[in-house]
């Protein structure tokens, strides 16, 4: 059994139109799983019904074997870390990091033995008596990670909890965060909608989309064998092309076809690529950095009209248009003539197909 | 440069029409004669000296300080939890308890007092003391819920949250984290009602009955008597009072942002 489970969970913050429908969600001791996805997908309120401030309409919250489903928020137990910090403005981060353990009516001696050891974790020593308002945004998202971890809780949430820092105190943070849960095999539940922070981070990855889950898998499956097209534009497969299924070989070799020119595809596909017909209307998705920018034709290569070329040093960022769908390219750069005729290639390992 | 010539006139027009009846009054109390007079003529003290010796100024000023806080203090614990909720929750009847409790700041006072004074006095038989001070209680609702929902909206639901998730019942997370952080808006609720309330005249005047009466109430009736500067006398004290106190509170609070 799984040690947290959601089970048929119908929830949401208007009653009768749920964000989560038939919501189920499965995540294993030491884990650090993140929920990926839009904005609006419904990853906040998975967060928000497992920490017990919404109460779901229907379905079952289940931690470590309980099912907790009808206990309010503050008897469960459960670590949150925001992504406004949400530090308490009137108290010094000692009293912060003690407010969980006071109100477990904790002897004195003992708080201050765990407050100082969980300073001391994520490097805040000395800087007991200062009050939020007086620290950085690091050093406050520190505060709320150590605030939420002394109470040893179940289970730690964390919501966006890097996206109101900067770039280098992102990649600090997240550092740090992979080494807090390490050191404390804490169960951790991440909600980002950045790609690179959950792929980064977790050990399992659960895209979301409009309250559903589009794929759950590692962050190598998530990243290189999206399932839908939803995930694969949200892993940055941003280029589509139509194309028509020719043949597939001995190899698992598939040939499509595209206006004409005959593409070979040699990449492992998320489903049976022998299921496919000939003739068949299939997808094709690629990355913007693996698309191959050339002013010479080859044989598998596609014309396309260059809308425009923006140097960015040692690449270049391309758009084209190729029969009326746009395609993006970040390519080193690619001497031009004065026409508008370019041509684009994508390696073969490097296409993704949708049926 | 036109227009900025004909925005200084605009903006000496308003200072004058603002501040200009204060400082008339101010100077019109130190008038040496009996009648107020401006610009004043002579300099004296004996007006101050006169407001404190007449004693129906002195109980009236105390019944406005008790009426003012009393009522004061329970429009802050009425309008507190109400300010909490309607912020907080989204409930059926909700614009409805929120018409309730903004419309004494609608409704012409005048009204009210008439309203209040057949129902206390005809119907309930209410003593006059208390009838002032529920009355006067009704009339700070607004004021208390508006400014208490000010500071409430600006403070962050995650932090109450937090406070929740590490222990807190939700009653214990008001009064340990909420309450602590919304204190220069309740403060600043404190001082607007207790001001609108010293200074209100139209409830008063009909709740006001024999043997009790409030200070502006007083002044008016002893107006009708005596033209003399007095009650400039009294008005520059109440004016000097008013601005200590408030500026006493925002050095310490910094109230002037809920205001």
């Amino acid at each position: 059994m799984a040690y947290i489970e959601l089970k048929q969970i119908n929830a949401g913050y208007v009653k009768g139109s749920p964000i989560l429908k038939d919501f189920k969600l499965e995540v294993e001791r030491g884990e650090l799983v993140s929920l990926l996805g839009p904005s609006g997908c419904g990853k906040t309120t998975t967060l928000r019904t497992i920490s017990g401030f919404i109460s779901p309409e229907k379905g079952q919250v289940i931690i470590d074997g309980k099912d907790v489903t009808n206990l309010p928020p503050n008897k469960r137990n459960i670590g949150l870390v925001f992504q406004t910090y949400a530090l308490f403005p009137h108290l010094s981060v000692y009293e912060n990091v003690a407010y969980g353990l006071k109100r477990r009516k904790v002897a004195k001696e003992i708080i201050k033995e765990k407050v100082n050891n969980i300073l001391e974790l994520v490097s805040l020593t000395g800087f007991e008596e200062r009050l939020p308002a007086n620290l950085s945004g690091g050093q406050r998202q520190r505060v709320a990670l150590a605030r939420s971890l002394v109470i040893e809780p179940d289970l730690l949430l964390l919501d966006e909890p890097l996206s109101n820092l900067d770039a280098k105190l992102r990649d600090e943070m997240r550092a740090e965060l992979s080494r807090v849960q390490h050191q404390l095999g804490i169960t951790m539940i991440y909600v980002t909608h950045d790609q690179i922070e959950a792929l980064s981070l977790s050990s399992k990855i659960i895209v979301l989309n409009e309250g559903n889950i589009e794929q759950m898998g590692t962050p190598k499956e998530i990243y290189e064998k999206p399932a839908t097209r939803f995930v694969a534009k949200f892993v940055g497969f941003d280029n589509e092309l139509k194309a028509k299924f020719i043949k597939v070989n001995d190899a698992n070799e598939v040939f499509v076809e595209v206006s004409n020119t005959t593409i070979m595809i040699d990449r492992e596909q998320h489903f049976d690529v022998k299921s496919l017909k000939k003739g068949q209307s299939v997808s094709l998705f690629f990355r913007p950095d693996d698309t191959i920018i050339s002013n010479m034709k080859n044989e598998t290569s596609l014309a396309a009209k260059l809308n425009y070329a923006n140097y960015q040093g040692n690449n270049s960022s391309f758009a084209l248009t190729f029969e009326e769908t746009e395609i993006r390219a970040i390519a080193p750069n690619v001497e031009l003539q004065n026409s508008r005729e370019i041509y684009f290639s994508i390696p073969s390992d490097k296409i993704i197909i949708e049926k | 440069m036109k227009k900025s010539k004909f925005l200084i006139f605009i903006v000496a027009l308003v200072l004058v029409f603002l501040i200009g009846p204060f400082i008339v009054i101010i100077l019109s109390s130190f008038n040496e004669t009996a009648v107020m007079r401006f610009p004043p003529q002579g300099f004296s003290l004996k007006w101050y000296e006169k407001v404190f010796s007449i004693d129906m100024f002195r109980e009236t000023f105390w019944i406005s300080l008790k009426v003012g806080i009393a009522a004061t203090f329970t429009a802050l614990v009425i309008g507190i939890p109400v300010a909490y909720a309607n912020v907080r929750y989204k409930y059926k009847g909700k614009n409805f308890v929120e018409l309730i409790f903004s419309s004494p700041a609608i409704i012409p006072g005048l009204v009210i007092g008439f309203a209040l004074l057949r129902f206390f006095i005809y119907v309930a038989h209410v003593p006059i003391t208390l009838g002032l001070y529920l009355g006067h209680t009704a009339i700070l609702f607004p004021y208390t819920v508006r400014v208490v929902s000010a500071s409430l909206r600006n403070f962050d639901l995650s932090v109450e949250e937090a406070a929740v998730s590490l222990g807190s019942n939700p009653l214990g997370a008001f009064f340990r984290v909420v309450f602590p952080n919304i204190q220069a808006g309740v403060a600043a609720a404190f001082i607007l009602a207790f001001i609108t309330s010293f200074n209100n005249v139209p409830l008063s005047l009909f709740l006001t009955g024999p043997g009790v009466s409030t200070l502006p109430i007083q002044m008016l009736v002893y107006m009708e008597y005596y033209y003399d500067p007095t009650i400039s006398a009294l008005s520059s004290l109440i004016i000097i009072l008013t601005i200590i106190i408030v500026q006493s509170a925002e050095k310490v609070l910094g109230i002037s942002k809920y205001m």
